[in-house]
């Protein structure tokens, strides 16, 4: 897009069609025309080939849900046989599966996706445009994920389900100690899972530096966009490591290589520094999106902008970087260097330091607003009690004599607890009640939802804390049943009551988010009162997000109102228009200061992503009995994504009509 | 064994001692830390106003720069990071603490960990007074003891929470572990890394008596086991070398040699059965012997199907293997 012609003053002009160009305000045609371009196609066909970013956030969204639901049953039944010593209520074989389907779901299905699943929704809206970069990518990602996800619960279903932990550790989880194919089912799921986390990190990336409306410098991007990006990058550092474990693991189970096996001059703790050098950034993959929540959420509550903008966006950053230089904590047990390890136990240590940056920085938000106690802004105060409980007793892990003594015990079961629910579960519900009534245009029930906080927050205090105690008295992780009389046994029943409170409170979740579908109170555009862009449009959004992309200038756009030029001049531009209403065309701004770049094309529905996914979908889980289904499931990828790719001559007409010259 | 002791917070060992004085002052440092970090949001939330959603932000904030709220941002992240630095320097010396236990005169063992239970080797200067036993480790309290750590099939985790941190025992690798009972007593520990279907029970013990009894103990440890007497236990043995038991196991001094599981040279002075998972008396044998899968789902040792009577000569016979 070049130049102020582009540039528009508010009120639009009417071209006439087909040449209609956007502009601001419903009900117009322009509105009208942008809306019909941006809508997913009608039918079934039209939802299986759906590319708007809403849509698929949405379906993200609700199968991460599904998943973090199952989950939690399955630790339900966990703490249902731990309740008593010597229970027989399952056996060493379903608890493995138990334990192992509880970490894999929350760790790969829920805890990552549903991050990135909110930031699909949320960043194109925030950022004041239309779709997500690579909507089709997008879309591909969505079911790659989602097939990786039934296929567990298939195997889980038919009685096949991995039994060897999340971590999967060599030799266990090696041809020799776990034949059959479960563990091949794990691996596989893994290399789904991280497939579609890698692609989601790809479009947000490119979304959040690409797309922002012209005006949104790096400087005024809202902080959750801030997190996203940042755990976008640590995204694409972080899960080759894994993918190339899993990958290794599989051909040691399959054909016969021997990346792990010792006897072969393979190595064992190999699997664990790869696994972990993964497993430990994924910790704040999951917690940078937790701050990004809270970072949205508090200044909204306390009616004032964010205290300390520029530190807390340092801070995630700083996060980022140490969160790779902390994995061997997992591994203190190892007979490792000790001068090493001492490296270790500092880094672990430090990167707590910018999270206490962010903590003080929202206090201060907190103490300096006037303060609006709503059910998101609860679950932000329940994430201070618990996860700077459990950020405490994660320096005594990060040290390595007080680490060998409760690694591996119930005291890590209990610290991982307060850390990723504190850090992560109770800022997303905070989240889920503040952006519900932007995605469905009508708010959950306060009352339910203050119940709903309560009882989360208790029940989860009930059920873990007493976990620590365990861990201190010897209980070590990952047992199905104990005996009596070792002093373990009234902790397992408290924690155990606690989990129904959990069960209870989420209960009470899943009736008001349903009930508040068609019994909520209309929520308006704007029912917090928020200042970021996503509340300047209607809720629900329509298609095109906004009908006219905002001109932004300020951090908190809808508080802050275009100033005027200290010498009068001109009016300040509130709205860019000039992109095509009847096809789908973006406008792309420059990284740092978000000037107006490009006009981009972007695509249309297409059921290809779908297809594509399908056929990669075959040639994984073939490849978990024949090496052959690499070659021969190869081919229908390659025609998937032949038709995916191959140009429509329409749709090439109508972007070379709008094409201008330099 | 039950009263076995297993408590991080109850050290009964130099190794675990230096742990629970550092575990006091970090619990001490973080209790602080966060009732003062909780404190400060308290008073933050009691000390602003309230509003609602419709009363306008308050964006005073964006044209001057808050300077009292900084310096106390400032003031309280510098004083974490000192008291994460103390922490660290904490950590690190108790670190060295650890390392500089004195192993002169130390007990040397070699412990192998298996699917589910504890191969235990006394490793003496004179391979004639070296020997086998399983499951439970004798040793002279106040004798710094060193085990080497080995693992036969997947990995495990040496942990005794009274005495010392836990090691991995890792295939393909060794480590060391050196600890020191201070008091006799009986110290339980267990596996600590999922290592299978039978990780719950895998426990061991680990028991401290003064110099002369471990002596005492040790002697009758290195004897092979005897002549059992005419009738009942000599028609015991006969079951064990003609059943499946003596394709597994060794008993010293008779021609049941396999090394697949425990040496049960000397089964009836221990306390406990499978890792710990039953008492070790004549009912818990039979028990054992007739269907492990009962007691340890997944356990690697067969049912033995025998007639009540040859049952209670193999059990008569084990029982004098003392």
């Amino acid at each position: 897009m070049n130049d102020e012609r582009a540039m528009q003053q508010q009120p639009g002009r009417t071209p006439a069609p087909p040449h209609l160009k956007d502009g601001p305000g419903p009900g117009s045609p322009e509105a009208a025309a942008l809306d019909a371009t941006w809508r997913d196609p009608p039918g079934l066909l039209g939802w299986l080939a759906a590319v708007n970013h809403k849509a698929i956030a949405r379906r993200f969204i609700v199968t991460t849900f599904c998943f973090f639901v199952a989950g939690g049953l399955l630790a339900f039944v966990m703490r249902l046989q731990l309740a008593r010593p010597g229970a027989r209520l399952v056996g060493p074989d379903l608890y493995n599966q138990l334990f192992t389907m509880h970490g894999s779901t929350m760790m790969f299905l829920f805890a990552v996706p549903v991050m990135q699943a909110v930031a699909v929704y949320l960043l194109p809206l925030m950022l004041g445009t239309r779709s997500v970069a690579f909507p089709r990518l997008n879309a591909f990602a969505y079911w790659i994920f989602l097939f990786g996800g039934l296929m567990l619960y298939a195997v889980f279903a038919l009685g096949a389900a991995p039994d060897v932990g999340w971590f999967s550790y060599v030799p266990l989880a090696g041809p020799d100690y776990s034949p059959g194919k479960r563990t091949d089912f794990w691996a596989q799921m893994i290399t789904f899972t991280e497939l579609s986390a890698l692609l989601e990190a790809i479009v947000v990336i490119t979304t959040v530096f690409k797309l922002r409306a012209p005006g949104m410098a790096l400087n005024r991007i809202p902080l959750f966009a801030w997190a996203m990006l940042v755990t976008a990058f640590m995204v694409l550092f972080a899960m080759p490591a894994v993918m190339l474990a899993s990958t290794t693991l599989i051909t040691d189970r399959l054909v016969g290589t021997h990346f792990y096996n010792p006897a072969e001059g393979g190595d064992a703790v190999l699997w664990q520094h790869l696994f972990w050098f993964f497993g430990h950034p994924e910790v704040y993959l999951i917690f940078l999106p937790g701050l990004g929540f809270l970072s949205a959420i508090i200044p909204t509550f306390a009616r004032r902008p964010i205290f300390g903008y520029t530190a807390m966006v340092l801070a995630l950053i700083a996060t980022a970087f140490l969160a790779f230089g902390l994995w061997v904590h997992h591994m203190f047990a190892v007979n490792l260097p000790e001068l090493g390890k001492s490296f270790f136990t500092a880094a672990s240590m430090l990167i707590a330091i910018p999270s206490a940056v962010q903590i003080f920085c929202w206090i201060a938000t907190l103490c300096s607003g006037r303060l609006d106690f709503k059910t998101p802004l609860l679950f932000a105060l329940g994430f201070f009690f618990i996860l700077v409980l459990g950020g405490l007793t994660g320096i005594m892990l990060a040290s390595v004599p007080l680490d060998l003594q409760v690694h591996d015990s119930y005291f890590v079961v209990a610290h991982l607890h307060y850390v990723l629910i504190g850090g992560a579960v109770f800022p997303l519900f905070g989240a889920f009640y503040y952006w519900y009534p932007k995605i469905t245009g009508r708010l959950m029930s306060e009352r339910l939802g203050r119940w709903n906080f309560w009882l989360f927050f208790v029940g989860f205090n009930v059920t873990f804390f007493p976990m620590h105690l365990l861990g201190l008295r010897g209980m070590p992780r990952r047992v199905y049943t104990y005996q009596a009389g070792l002093g373990w046994d009234t902790l397992n029943l408290v924690a155990t009551l606690g989990s129904w409170i959990i069960a209870l409170s989420a209960l009470l979740f899943v009736v008001n988010a349903l009930r508040s579908l068609r019994r909520g109170a209309p929520a308006g555009p704007n029912p917090w009162g928020a200042g970021t862009l996503e509340w300047a449009t209607e809720s629900p959004p329509p298609p095109c997000n906004f009908h006219a992309i905002p001109v932004v200038h300020g951090r908190d756009p809808l508080w802050e109102p275009p100033r005027a030029a200290a010498d009068g001049g001109p009016p300040p531009f509130t709205h860019v228009g000039g992109l095509a209403a009847h096809t789908r065309e973006l406008l792309a701004t420059t990284v740092l200061d978000a000037r107006p770049d490009l006009r981009v094309n972007f695509p249309d529905p297409t059921i290809w992503p779908l297809v594509s996914a399908l056929a990669v979908t075959v040639l994984f889980i073939g490849s978990i009995f024949t090496p052959w289904a690499v070659v021969w499931g190869s081919i229908p990828i390659a025609i998937a994504l032949t038709a995916w790719f191959w140009p429509r001559r329409a749709e090439t007409a109508v972007h070379l009509r709008l094409e201008q010259g330099p | 064994m039950m009263d076995a002791l297993h408590d991080v917070l109850a050290p009964f060992g130099p190794q675990a001692g230096h742990v629970r004085g550092l575990w006091t002052l970090t619990l001490a440092v973080c209790t602080v830390v966060f009732a003062a970090v909780l404190a400060a949001l308290l008073v933050a939330l009691l000390r602003a106003q309230r509003a609602g959603a419709e009363s306008a932000p308050d964006l005073s904030s964006l044209g001057r720069p808050e300077p009292g709220r900084r310096r106390s941002v400032i003031a309280a992240v510098a004083a974490s990071t000192l008291l994460l630095l103390a922490l660290i320097a904490a950590s690190i010396f108790t670190d060295r603490a650890l390392a500089r236990l004195s192993t002169d005169g130390a007990l040397r063992l070699e412990v192998t960990a298996h699917q589910w239970w504890w191969e235990v080797r006394y490793v003496e200067p004179q391979v004639a007074d070296s020997f086998m036993t399983a499951n439970e480790i004798h040793v002279p309290t106040g004798r710094p003891v060193i085990v080497t750590l080995k693992a036969d099939d997947v990995i495990h985790s040496f942990w005794v929470p009274s005495l010392a941190g836990k090691k991995d025992l890792i295939p393909g690798r060794t480590a060391t572990l050196n600890f020191r009972a201070d008091r006799d007593g009986i110290y339980r520990g267990q596996c600590a890394e999922f290592c299978g279907s039978q990780h719950a029970l895998m426990a061991f013990f680990v028991l401290a008596e003064p110099p002369e009894r471990y002596a005492a103990w040790a002697a009758a440890q290195r004897r092979t086991a005897g002549e059992p007497a005419e009738g009942q236990p000599l028609r015991g043995r006969e079951i064990f070398m003609r059943s499946s038991c003596a394709m597994c196991h060794a008993i010293d001094g008779t021609s049941a040699q396999a090394v697949r599981g425990p040496n049960l040279t000397h089964l009836a002075s221990r306390g406990t059965l499978a890792a710990g998972s039953l008492a070790n008396t004549p009912e818990d044998l039979r028990r054992w012997i007739a269907d492990p899968q009962q007691v340890k789902p997944g356990s690697y040792m067969p049912a033995t199907r025998l007639s009540s009577e040859d049952m209670d000569a193999l059990v008569g016979y084990l029982q004098t293997l003392r």
